[in-house]
Protein backbone atom coordinates (compact mmCIF):
# COMPACT_ATOMS: atom_id res chain seq x y z
CA UNK A 1 0.00 0.00 0.00
CA UNK A 2 2.93 2.30 1.11
CA UNK A 3 4.93 1.34 -1.71
CA UNK A 4 1.84 2.14 -4.44
CA UNK A 5 1.39 5.39 -2.99
CA UNK A 6 4.84 6.46 -2.76
CA UNK A 7 5.05 4.90 -6.62
CA UNK A 8 2.21 7.43 -7.26
CA UNK A 9 3.76 10.65 -5.54
CA UNK A 10 6.55 10.11 -7.55
CA UNK A 11 4.98 9.94 -10.05
CA UNK A 12 3.14 13.11 -9.91
CA UNK A 13 6.10 14.89 -8.94
CA UNK A 14 8.20 14.14 -11.44
CA UNK A 15 5.45 14.75 -13.95
CA UNK A 16 4.99 18.67 -12.22
CA UNK A 17 9.18 19.27 -12.29
CA UNK A 18 8.99 17.80 -16.10
CA UNK A 19 5.85 20.35 -17.26
CA UNK A 20 7.45 22.84 -15.27
CA UNK A 21 10.72 22.32 -17.45
CA UNK A 22 8.53 22.31 -20.98
CA UNK A 23 6.77 25.62 -19.77
CA UNK A 24 10.91 27.56 -19.31
CA UNK A 25 11.78 25.99 -22.32
CA UNK A 26 8.71 27.00 -24.00
CA UNK A 27 9.33 30.92 -22.83
CA UNK A 28 13.03 30.82 -23.98
CA UNK A 29 12.26 29.13 -27.70
CA UNK A 30 8.92 30.55 -28.88
CA UNK A 31 9.41 33.57 -31.33
CA UNK A 32 6.68 35.71 -29.76
CA UNK A 33 4.68 36.89 -26.95
CA UNK A 34 1.52 35.01 -27.45
CA UNK A 35 3.31 31.69 -28.27
CA UNK A 36 5.17 32.24 -25.30
CA UNK A 37 1.86 33.23 -23.30
CA UNK A 38 0.64 29.83 -24.70
CA UNK A 39 3.64 28.18 -23.32
CA UNK A 40 4.04 29.51 -19.68
CA UNK A 41 0.14 29.85 -18.95
CA UNK A 42 -0.68 25.96 -19.74
CA UNK A 43 2.44 24.18 -18.95
CA UNK A 44 2.90 25.87 -15.48
CA UNK A 45 -0.22 25.72 -14.35
CA UNK A 46 -0.41 21.99 -15.16
CA UNK A 47 3.31 21.20 -13.57
CA UNK A 48 2.34 23.00 -10.53
CA UNK A 49 -1.43 21.48 -9.90
CA UNK A 50 0.78 18.15 -10.36
CA UNK A 51 3.15 18.92 -7.75
CA UNK A 52 0.55 20.15 -5.16
CA UNK A 53 -1.72 17.13 -5.63
CA UNK A 54 1.79 14.75 -5.05
CA UNK A 55 2.13 16.90 -1.80
CA UNK A 56 -1.75 16.63 -0.67
CA UNK A 57 -1.13 12.73 -1.12
CA UNK A 58 2.28 12.89 0.87
CA UNK A 59 0.68 14.36 3.84
CA UNK A 60 -2.55 12.00 3.61
CA UNK A 61 -1.13 8.97 3.62
CA UNK A 62 2.39 9.82 6.01
CA UNK A 63 0.42 11.62 8.40
CA UNK A 64 -3.28 11.24 7.87
CA UNK A 65 -3.78 14.65 7.76
CA UNK A 66 -6.33 15.82 5.32
CA UNK A 67 -5.05 19.10 4.16
CA UNK A 68 -7.58 21.50 2.70
CA UNK A 69 -5.24 24.42 1.66
CA UNK A 70 -3.52 22.71 -0.88
CA UNK A 71 -6.87 21.53 -2.54
CA UNK A 72 -7.83 25.07 -2.30
CA UNK A 73 -4.87 26.14 -3.32
CA UNK A 74 -4.93 23.71 -6.66
CA UNK A 75 -8.91 25.35 -7.51
CA UNK A 76 -7.48 28.26 -7.44
CA UNK A 77 -4.40 28.02 -9.32
CA UNK A 78 -7.10 25.97 -11.95
CA UNK A 79 -9.18 29.19 -12.37
CA UNK A 80 -6.79 32.29 -12.24
CA UNK A 81 -3.95 31.06 -14.22
CA UNK A 82 -5.84 31.12 -17.76
CA UNK A 83 -7.26 34.33 -16.30
CA UNK A 84 -3.98 35.98 -16.05
CA UNK A 85 -3.10 34.52 -19.37
CA UNK A 86 -5.63 35.96 -21.02
CA UNK A 87 -5.65 39.49 -19.95
CA UNK A 88 -1.73 39.71 -20.35
CA UNK A 89 -2.25 38.72 -23.91
CA UNK A 90 -5.48 41.01 -24.42
CA UNK A 91 -3.08 43.72 -23.19
CA UNK A 92 0.04 43.31 -25.13
CA UNK A 93 -2.54 43.46 -28.25
CA UNK A 94 -3.93 46.05 -27.11
CA UNK A 95 -0.50 47.88 -26.28
CA UNK A 96 0.85 47.19 -29.60
CA UNK A 97 3.41 44.09 -29.48
CA UNK A 98 3.75 42.66 -32.85
CA UNK A 99 2.55 38.84 -33.90
CA UNK A 100 5.57 36.41 -35.24
CA UNK A 101 6.82 37.34 -39.17
CA UNK A 102 5.32 33.80 -40.48
CA UNK A 103 1.50 33.90 -38.22
CA UNK A 104 -0.95 34.17 -41.29
CA UNK A 105 -3.91 34.58 -39.55
CA UNK A 106 -5.16 37.52 -37.10
CA UNK A 107 -9.15 37.87 -36.68
CA UNK A 108 -8.74 41.00 -34.03
CA UNK A 109 -7.67 43.18 -36.52
CA UNK A 110 -10.94 44.27 -38.34
CA UNK A 111 -12.81 44.62 -35.29
CA UNK A 112 -11.66 47.90 -34.29
CA UNK B 1 13.32 6.83 -3.28
CA UNK B 2 11.37 10.05 -2.09
CA UNK B 3 13.87 12.17 -0.75
CA UNK B 4 16.24 11.60 -4.01
CA UNK B 5 13.09 12.29 -6.32
CA UNK B 6 12.50 15.58 -3.96
CA UNK B 7 16.08 16.71 -4.67
CA UNK B 8 15.87 16.17 -8.55
CA UNK B 9 12.30 17.62 -8.58
CA UNK B 10 14.27 21.44 -6.78
CA UNK B 11 17.09 21.11 -9.38
CA UNK B 12 14.45 20.82 -12.48
CA UNK B 13 12.17 23.78 -10.95
CA UNK B 14 15.73 25.75 -10.07
CA UNK B 15 16.88 24.86 -14.01
CA UNK B 16 13.20 26.18 -15.41
CA UNK B 17 13.62 29.70 -12.99
CA UNK B 18 16.73 30.02 -14.84
CA UNK B 19 15.03 29.79 -17.91
CA UNK B 20 12.55 31.96 -17.30
CA UNK B 21 15.69 34.35 -15.72
CA UNK B 22 16.75 34.39 -18.99
CA UNK B 23 13.17 35.56 -20.34
CA UNK B 24 12.99 38.01 -17.98
CA UNK B 25 16.33 40.00 -18.53
CA UNK B 26 16.65 39.32 -22.18
CA UNK B 27 12.44 39.78 -23.34
CA UNK B 28 11.89 41.77 -25.86
CA UNK B 29 8.91 43.59 -24.68
CA UNK B 30 6.71 44.41 -21.25
CA UNK B 31 4.49 41.13 -21.52
CA UNK B 32 7.10 39.04 -21.98
CA UNK B 33 8.61 39.90 -18.90
CA UNK B 34 5.44 40.07 -17.28
CA UNK B 35 4.62 36.57 -18.14
CA UNK B 36 8.24 35.52 -16.68
CA UNK B 37 7.68 36.65 -13.73
CA UNK B 38 4.18 35.01 -13.45
CA UNK B 39 5.41 31.64 -14.55
CA UNK B 40 8.19 32.16 -11.65
CA UNK B 41 5.46 32.92 -8.78
CA UNK B 42 4.15 29.56 -10.16
CA UNK B 43 7.47 27.70 -9.83
CA UNK B 44 8.08 29.48 -6.48
CA UNK B 45 4.62 27.89 -5.31
CA UNK B 46 6.36 24.37 -6.78
CA UNK B 47 9.23 24.82 -4.80
CA UNK B 48 7.39 25.80 -1.75
CA UNK B 49 5.22 22.45 -2.07
CA UNK B 50 8.51 20.42 -2.34
CA UNK B 51 10.61 21.91 0.80
CA UNK B 52 7.32 21.85 3.14
CA UNK B 53 7.56 17.67 2.05
CA UNK B 54 11.02 17.70 2.28
CA UNK B 55 11.62 19.44 5.72
CA UNK B 56 8.28 17.27 6.69
CA UNK B 57 6.17 20.20 8.24
CA UNK B 58 2.71 21.47 7.19
CA UNK B 59 3.33 25.08 8.04
CA UNK B 60 4.53 26.04 4.86
CA UNK B 61 0.60 25.41 2.97
CA UNK B 62 -0.39 29.31 3.77
CA UNK B 63 2.36 30.50 1.82
CA UNK B 64 1.29 28.44 -0.84
CA UNK B 65 -1.58 30.04 -1.35
CA UNK B 66 -0.38 33.31 -0.24
CA UNK B 67 1.86 33.50 -3.01
CA UNK B 68 -0.62 32.05 -5.62
CA UNK B 69 -2.98 35.14 -4.72
CA UNK B 70 -0.09 37.41 -4.68
CA UNK B 71 0.93 36.09 -8.09
CA UNK B 72 -2.68 36.99 -9.58
CA UNK B 73 -2.80 40.17 -8.57
CA UNK B 74 0.42 41.48 -9.45
CA UNK B 75 -0.22 40.22 -13.18
CA UNK B 76 -3.82 41.92 -12.94
CA UNK B 77 -2.70 45.12 -12.04
CA UNK B 78 0.25 44.75 -14.98
CA UNK B 79 -2.20 43.81 -17.35
CA UNK B 80 -4.40 46.70 -16.63
CA UNK B 81 -1.40 49.42 -16.06
CA UNK B 82 -0.35 48.44 -19.85
CA UNK B 83 -3.62 48.77 -21.29
CA UNK B 84 -5.11 51.41 -19.51
CA UNK B 85 -2.04 53.18 -18.46
CA UNK B 86 -3.75 53.43 -14.75
CA UNK B 87 -4.79 50.94 -12.36
CA UNK B 88 -7.54 52.59 -10.50
CA UNK B 89 -9.46 54.54 -12.42
CA UNK B 90 -11.36 57.96 -11.23
CA UNK B 91 -13.59 58.96 -14.21
CA UNK B 92 -17.38 58.05 -13.49
CA UNK B 93 -18.85 58.57 -17.19
CA UNK B 94 -16.51 56.30 -19.54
Amino acid sequence: MTVISDMFIVFLLLAGAFFSLIAAFGVIRFPDVYTRNHAASKSATLGVMCILLATFLYFLVEDGFFNSRLLLGIAFFFITAPVAGHLISRAAYNSGVKMWDKSVRDDLKDKK
Amino acid sequence: MIDIVLKITLVLLAIAMLGLTYRLVKGPTTPDRVIALDAMGVNLVSIAAILSILLNTSNFLDIILLIGILAFIGTVAFAKFLEKGEIIEYDRDQ
